[in-house]
């Protein structure tokens, strides 16, 4: 059989515009670009990548669902689609608020960074096959380790990159060890080909080996707890910027690629949904992971001072509650999954969104900066509102609407009989300790007064159609599900 | 007959003139307690207009008002009248504008406190007319609204304690009697008076609860019965009451003792004995016990008192029990052998010219020992004066007559409904009457002290520079003096409105 | 009958209006404030004329929503929600006009408000659950805000701990709910589709889920023990979010537990039932006594819509067409009821005194500084004692009735908790207006108010408004009016309880 090149370009060229875009830029950056301000680069570089972006969205949504390519390296259905249009439209939304955020120097290798980083998001999206989906995954985490340390001005920013590089590196191992475990134990890399294979035999110790490797590793990608502890130092001194990223498109393209490789090639291995009992599989470990997380974060958001470091406790909330929404994706499909991913990036690049622009007139770390917002700029703090809300899953906003799809699909499973309804009902309880930090944070925004000598904060217009545009997205999907869930079903 | 809801212009003319002094704000203080008068008087007056209608030979209630209301509590306005309710709606009619004299030279706020006042008198008329549950019980909690406030607002120094507990007690009651009719509600799916009156004569009411089983239908029973005791009051619920009347101003405590404490022997006579003819006949040799309690109690403890105002209170406990007293002798009677028909409606008899007596004297001794306080500048003890009766004859005069109204002096009001009374329960319980003698002996000692220490010896404390009754002092206590004297020598002006129904009463009682 | 929905879309235009137009002008958003809600009351009102009462809901809008797990909006009405739906437009309309003198953020305030009032039409509304649950949660966030900033005493705690418990009721709610959902193996959301489903489940099953969805909404409502939220979120939140609070978000709970819970797992009724009863018992009685010892003037009424809400539940739990119908009516009344009395105490008493403490009025003389608060307050203080003539006590008697018939002890201290009441609303009736009485006509006595001018100023204090009377004449009349022809109410609710739904829950006992 010949590798058919032409439909693996068709498949793979949002990707191919994305590199495309960013070397463009940087090339663009380099010889007319010299000399120019930052803010002028920076103008520049981010319509480019933004063009970059519109042209791969364009490109996904023709290459369509056409299923397998490429000899089942690539799948191209409408989970790949969605994530591919949602990790591009959140990296769109990225791009637009870096005008408006604090300084960055060499913006257009930042924006670069970006391009690939997302490249290596739409890929996650599509793999189909352990090579490919450790490539994309480390195409990414790379692009994301840069990121998180761009900002050579500040000490937290390189202490972020390095921690992140560290864990990273060590997850990394992990993966590459647990999947070429899988690829001895079943000799193949394609996962439906693993997934047949495992299928047909009695599961071999060592296969347990090979899932809890891929399972910490992914821990680790998605900042579960207990493999969490980089989040909240990254979260914290990374570029805003590259925070919202590491938080939003990220984690989409991460769940998208897990619920794949967990349903698709390791379901046989999945052990019992309902109960502890039977044949072991990653199933109960995903559940404790998932308890552990929801635990964890939002018990750890509870005691945050610092607003950025509150937002990564409570990703590691929502990833508690996402890895219930991959155990239900196997009865229930994965769009609630997915709905919930793509809506939480939403809320999150959002929140960052409004940090970043708030750190243009001062330091944004603490809960107590955002005091007096509303007095300071009523634009972000209705923004903030929508966000923080959506967040603790308020209707009619999309963050509810993702909570309520997750749950149900978790407690369809089987009730309240095994511990997934149980790990549903617990998170439904959460949800409402979640309430008090995402009010906390909002008490300063809208009901504190600022400080003294607070000033008055001017919006730049790309942010504030950004932010707008995030509102009202959650709003409009929050009432409107079904755009979302028809694209993904 | 006139075609005109009479009843219903009884109840609500005083409210009306509650509402119209309500909107009458600058008002000067003289046209208020005019207005406030003419009002009161109109319960007279029209009560006077449904005397001249009044079959007296008849015992279903008169003048009916009925008309759907509430149809999912099956709840109907209905207002009648029969002899019972005529002579209380009579008695509201004289006491309510003598006190509201008694009160003519209240200084703070007439207006409200005409307006208060007004609105008691229509909820003490709605009791006394309403046949349903749900309008009756909406008066008799009403009735506490204005009571509280003219007892607070224009009591003594003691008055906010004394006007809360009052309202507290009777409400305690009354939610139990709530309760209670909740429970008749369920049993029988009516509220209105007749026709539970008809169902307890029949036992249906009491086959109905006892359906409930246990202790349930003693509880009901109980409930009722708690409501009405403490409004009256049955010793020894009674224990709001001497602070209340203490320390209400004159006129209230005169409508508090001549006309509210009837709505407690009322509620018996209506509610209480028809609806749980049986209940009632069980309990009644301990309630007896009870009523004589009061009797002697009341009389002993007022014996005790050095504040005049207590005194009286006290003594209308003693006095109001001789009313119970009748009533439960009746019951307890029923169908017992040696008891007599005759003496059963002695007693009945002696009940309801008893309430209309003691509205008449005890107001009067209230509005005497007002005209003391206001003379003393606030000091009423027994033995703050000394000598007024040659400081004040005229006052003294009518004081002392008050007195031996009170006391049953033959020739007097007092004494029929006393004579009738004793006559009655000896002829049903004899030891109820003999201990019930000892009350008598008692009320005579603590009223002659009352005259001696007061009136007599030297003229002394308080009673210096006394000055006699004015012209509206006069005109306030003359109509009622005037009636005592007149319902002495001629009972039968009130008899004659109640013996049928008496007789019917006591026709139930199948007695030889 | 179909312009009901439209209560909910004004009340939520309204929202915006109020705040595009509040950060210019004040003026401008109160008013428009009013509009709404008076609009949204007349639309309210024209429903009911043409209300033809009978069982089961009568639909007013039913379009696909959410088609992939089966979820239509669908907005339906029987006498009960129309009940409620009265009592909201009403406790809204006073709402804004004792909201009158807000002017910091003025149009924030109104479009929190008139969220908070949408949310509320829409859940007595909605006949799918989940629609339900959507505007039930809408309702919950703008208390926080509007108790936070706006309130006074430990503002920021009691808003918190509202919203938290409000919405760790809800969560178990939801919890509730979708496990009825998943476990029923149901494909809508719809009410209907929920209970038939669920009365496949085991017994055991049937029992967990309504102690879930009922104790969720049941902590709205003010169930004992989990009453504690309700006392200092009242007393915390400025007045016409105190008088929407008590006055219509705790019936938004008593109404899921009747609309939700009871319909959907009547086994669940029967086997809770009892626990249900001696809690609200000891709700009535517990909250009462509270009330009777508060020193702050608005904690007693605090304290007190604990109290009477405690009869609701009692009265649901009884679970007889006569009970519930009650419970329902007591709804309304206490809606209106502790709307005037909150309305007294914060707006009429706080706003002018700048203290509640019973000792501090105590030594005022407020009946004669200001006579229509003291008349205002002794009427809402009588209604909410169960005085008849007042909307309480038509309710309590069909409560105490419905009760009886169910269990006459839980009736008997249901009788004891109507003492209660007598007594603390009766104290506090004469500490906070009368105090200064006792022998007030002796000069040393006569205490003023720091500030006085004079005897003629009224003591100093601003004179009430045209907004405060006729907001106060509103609730008054409204509370007069049910409470002389409770009829009204009664033929509404009376046939909604003979629909299937209900009759599967409710034992027997027509009125």
């Amino acid at each position: 059989m010949t590798p058919d090149y032409p439909a693996l370009l068709h498949a793979l060229l949002p990707e191919a515009s994305l590199v495309l875009g960013a070397l463009i830029l940087l090339g663009l950056d380099l010889v007319p670009g010299r000399g120019r301000t930052d803010a002028k680069r920076m103008r520049t570089s981010a319509t480019l990548g933004l063009v970059a972006l519109a042209a791969a969205v364009y490109h996904s949504i023709d290459a369509g669902r056409g299923g397998v390519a490429f000899a089942g390296v690539l799948i191209l259905d409408s989970l790949a689609l969605g994530t591919r249009v949602g990790v591009l439209g959140l990296a769109a939304l990225t791009l637009l608020l870096m005008p408006g955020g604090s300084r960055i120097r060499n913006p257009a290798e930042y924006v670069a960074v970006v391009l690939f980083a997302t490249a290596g998001f739409t890929l996650m999206a599509v793999a189909q096959q352990l090579l490919l989906a450790y490539l994309a995954l480390e195409l990414a985490s790379l692009s994301l380790y840069v990121l998180a340390g761009f900002d050579k001005t500040r000490p937290e920013s390189a202490e972020a990159a390095l921690k992140y590089f560290l864990l990273g590196g060590i997850s990394a191992a992990f993966l590459l060890f647990g999947f070429s475990l899988l690829y001895g134990l079943t000799g193949s890399i394609a996962f439906p080909d693993i997934a047949r294979h495992l299928g047909g035999h009695e599961p071999n110790p060592l296969l347990i080996v090979a899932l809890v490797m891929v399972l910490v590793a992914f821990g680790f990608k998605a900042a579960a707890a207990p493999f969490h502890l980089w989040a909240p130092d990254v979260y914290q001194g990374a570029p805003t910027a590259s925070a919202a990223l590491i938080a939003s498109a990220s984690k989409l393209a991460g769940f998208t690629l897990f619920v794949r490789l967990l349903w698709s090639g390791l379901a046989p291995a999945a052990g019992s949904a309902a109960s502890m009992e039977g044949a072991p599989g990653w199933l109960p470990v995903v559940a404790i992971i998932a308890a552990v997380s929801l635990l964890l974060g939002n018990l750890g958001a509870l005691a945050q001072s610092n607003v950025r470091r509150l937002l990564a406790y409570s990703a590691i909330a929502h990833a508690g509650a996402l890895l219930l929404g991959v155990m239900a994706a196997g009865s229930a499909g994965p769009a609630p999954l997915f709905y919930y991913a793509a809506t939480y990036g939403l809320a999150t690049v959002g929140a960052f969104g409004v940090i970043s622009v708030v750190e243009r007139a001062g330091p944004c770390q603490q809960i107590t900066d955002l005091a007096g917002l509303h007095r300071r700029s009523p634009l972000l703090a209705g923004c903030l509102l929508v966000f923080m809300l959506s967040l603790a899953g308020i209707p009619p906003l999309a963050g509810f609407f993702g909570k309520f799809a997750v749950f149900a699909a978790a407690l369809k499973i089987g009730g309240l009989a095994g511990p997934i309804g149980w790990l549903a009902v617990l998170a439904i309880f959460l949800s409402a300790v979640a309430l008090y930090y995402y009010l906390i944070v909002l008490k300063q925004a809208l009901v504190a007064a600022p400080a003294d000598g607070a000033p008055h904060i001017a919006v730049p217009l790309t942010s504030a159609a950004a932010l707008a545009i995030a509102a009202a997205l959650l709003l409009v999907l929050g009432v409107f599900p079904s755009l979302v869930l028809r694209i993904v079903q | 007959m006139t075609s005109l809801p009479l009843l219903s212009l009884i109840v609500f003319t005083p409210w009306a003139g509650a509402a119209l002094l309500a909107s009458l704000r600058r008002a000067s203080p003289i046209i208020v307690r005019t207005v406030s008068l003419v009002f009161s008087l109109s319960t007279l007056a029209l009560g006077l207009v449904v005397l001249a209608g009044f079959d007296a030979a008849r015992t279903s209630p008169q003048f009916v008002e009925q008309q759907a209301w509430i149809s999912t509590l099956n709840v109907h306005y209905h207002l009648g009248l029969d002899g019972l309710s005529l002579v209380l709606v009579l008695l509201t009619g004289i006491v309510t504008p003598t006190a509201l004299l008694a009160s003519w030279r209240v200084r703070r706020s007439p207006r409200l406190f005409g307006a208060l006042f007004l609105f008691l008198q229509g909820a003490a008329l709605g009791v006394f007319l309403a046949l349903d549950f749900f309008h009756w019980f909406l008066f008799w909690e009403l009735s506490l609204v204005p009571a509280f406030f003219l007892i607070k607002l224009w009591g003594g120094a003691g008055a906010s304690r004394a006007a809360y507990q009052f309202v507290i007690y009777t409400i305690g009651g009354s939610a139990f009697m709530l309760l209670g009719f909740a429970a008749l509600y369920v049993a029988t799916g009516t509220l209105d008076f007749i026709q539970l009156a008809q169902l307890g004569a029949d036992g249906t009411i009491g086959q109905k609860l006892a359906a409930l089983g246990g202790w349930w239908p003693t509880a009901v029973f109980l409930g009722v019965l708690l409501g009405l005791a403490v409004k009256v009051p049955l010793f020894p619920f009674h224990t709001w009451l001497p602070p209340a009347y203490a320390e209400a101003p004159t006129g209230t405590s005169m409508f508090l003792t001549g006309v509210m404490s009837k709505m407690g022997v009322y509620g018996f006579l209506r509610i209480l004995w028809p609806l749980f003819p049986a209940s009632l006949h069980a309990a009644a040799p301990a309630l007896l016990w009870l009523a004589l309690g009061g009797v002697v109690l009341g009389a002993f403890a007022a014996m005790r008192q050095i504040d005049l105002k207590r005194m009286i209170a006290y003594s209308s406990i003693n006095h109001l029990s001789y009313c119970l007293l009748a009533l439960f002798a009746v019951s307890a009677a029923t169908g017992r052998a040696g008891a007599t028909n005759e003496a059963a409606t002695a007693a009945l008899s002696g009940t309801i010219l008893h309430i209309f007596n003691h509205g008449l004297s005890a107001a009067a001794l209230f509005c005497c020992v007002g005209v003391l306080e206001s003379r003393a500048g606030g000091r009423r003890g027994l033995n703050d004066f000394g000598g007024v009766r040659t400081a004040a004859p005229i006052f003294a005069g009518l004081c002392g007559i008050s007195m031996f109204s009170s006391l049953g002096l033959p020739g007097l009001n007092g004494f029929v409904g006393e004579f009738l009374i004793f006559r009655g329960v000896f002829g049903l319980t004899p030891w109820a009457a003999a201990v019930a003698c000892l009350g008598l002996l008692a009320t005579a000692l603590f009223l002659m002290t009352f005259w001696q220490r007061v009136f007599h010896g030297p003229t002394g404390g308080a009673a210096t520079g006394f000055k006699d009754l004015s012209a509206l002092e006069i005109a306030t206590l003359a109509p009622t003096i005037a009636l005592i004297f007149v319902l002495g020598v001629w009972p039968q002006l009130i008899a004659g409105l109640i013996n049928p129904l008496v007789t019917a009463w006591a026709g139930h009682l199948a007695l030889p | 009958m179909n312009a009901l929905p439209w209560t909910i879309y004004l009340s939520f235009a309204g929202a915006l209006l109020a705040l595009v137009a509040g950060a210019r002008s004040t003026t401008a958003a109160r008013w428009i404030a009013l509009a709404t809600v008076v609009a949204a009351g007349l639309v309210a009102l024209h429903a009911a004329r043409d209300f033809v009462p009978g069982p089961g809901v009568q639909t007013l809008t039913n379009i696909g929503w959410i088609s992939e797990m089966g979820i239509r909006y669908h907005l339906a009405a029987d006498g009960i929600s129309l009940t409620l739906v009265v009592l909201t437009g009403l406790a809204a309309t006073a709402g804004i006009l004792f909201s009158w003198n807000i002017e910091e953020r003025a149009g924030e305030f109104f479009a929190l408000f008139l969220t908070l009032i949408g949310g509320v039409y829409g859940v007595f509304l909605s006949a799918d659950a989940f629609v339900f649950f959507v505007f039930y949660e809408i309702a919950i966030v703008p208390k926080y805000f509007l108790i936070a900033k706006w309130g006074s005493t430990n503002r920021e705690y009691g808003a918190m701990k509202l919203v938290l418990y409000s919405f760790g009721g809800s969560a178990l709610v939801l919890a509730g709910l979708l496990w009825a959902y998943a476990a029923g193996g149901a494909h809508s959301f719809a009410l209907g589709d929920l209970a038939a489903t669920a009365a496949h489940l085991s017994r055991g099953e049937q029992h967990a889920m309504f102690a879930l969805v009922f104790l969720g909404f049941a902590i709205l409502a003010g169930l004992f023990p989990f009453h504690t939220w309700a006392p200092t979120g009242h007393v915390a939140a400025p007045t016409a979010a105190s008088m929407l609070l008590a006055g219509v978000v705790m019936k938004l709970g008593a109404y899921g537990c009747l609309r939700i819970a009871m319909p959907l797992f009547p086994a669940g009724l029967a086997f809770w039932q009892p626990a249900i009863a001696w809690l609200a018992i000891a709700g009535i009685i517990y909250a009462g006594l509270v009330a009777l010892v508060q020193e702050d003037f608005k904690f007693v009424i605090g304290y007190s819509s604990v109290s009477h809400m405690g009869f609701v539940l009692l009265g649901l739990a009884a679970a007889n067409s006569q009970a519930v119908s009650g419970a329902v009516l007591q709804m309304f009344s206490h809606g209106i009821i502790a709307g005037l009395l909150f309305a007294v105490v914060g707006r009429m008493v706080y706003d002018r005194t700048h203290t509640r403490r019973l000792e501090e009025l105590r030594r005022l003389p407020l009946h004669r500084a200001m006579p229509f608060a003291a008349l205002t307050f002794v009427l809402g203080g009588l209604a909410s004692m169960g005085m008849p003539g007042f909307s309480g006590f038509p309710a309590e008697l069909t409560i105490l009735i419905g009760t009886w018939k169910t269990s006459p002890l839980w009736a008997t201290f249901a009788a004891a908790g109507v003492l209660v009441a007598a007594a603390f609303t009766l104290r506090v009736i004469q500490v906070s207006f009368f105090g200064a009485t006792d022998a007030a006509d002796s000069p040393a006595r006569t205490v003023r108010s720091p500030g006085d001018g004079g005897s003629g100023t009224h003591h100093g204090f601003a004179p009430i408004t045209w907004a405060e009377r006729a907001g106060a004449m509103l609730l008054i009349a409204a509370t007069v009016y049910i409470g002389l022809k409770p009829d009204v109410l009664l033929n509404w609710i009376g046939p909604a309880l003979q629909s299937p739904a209900f009759q599967a829950v409710l034992k027997g006992g027509g009125p």
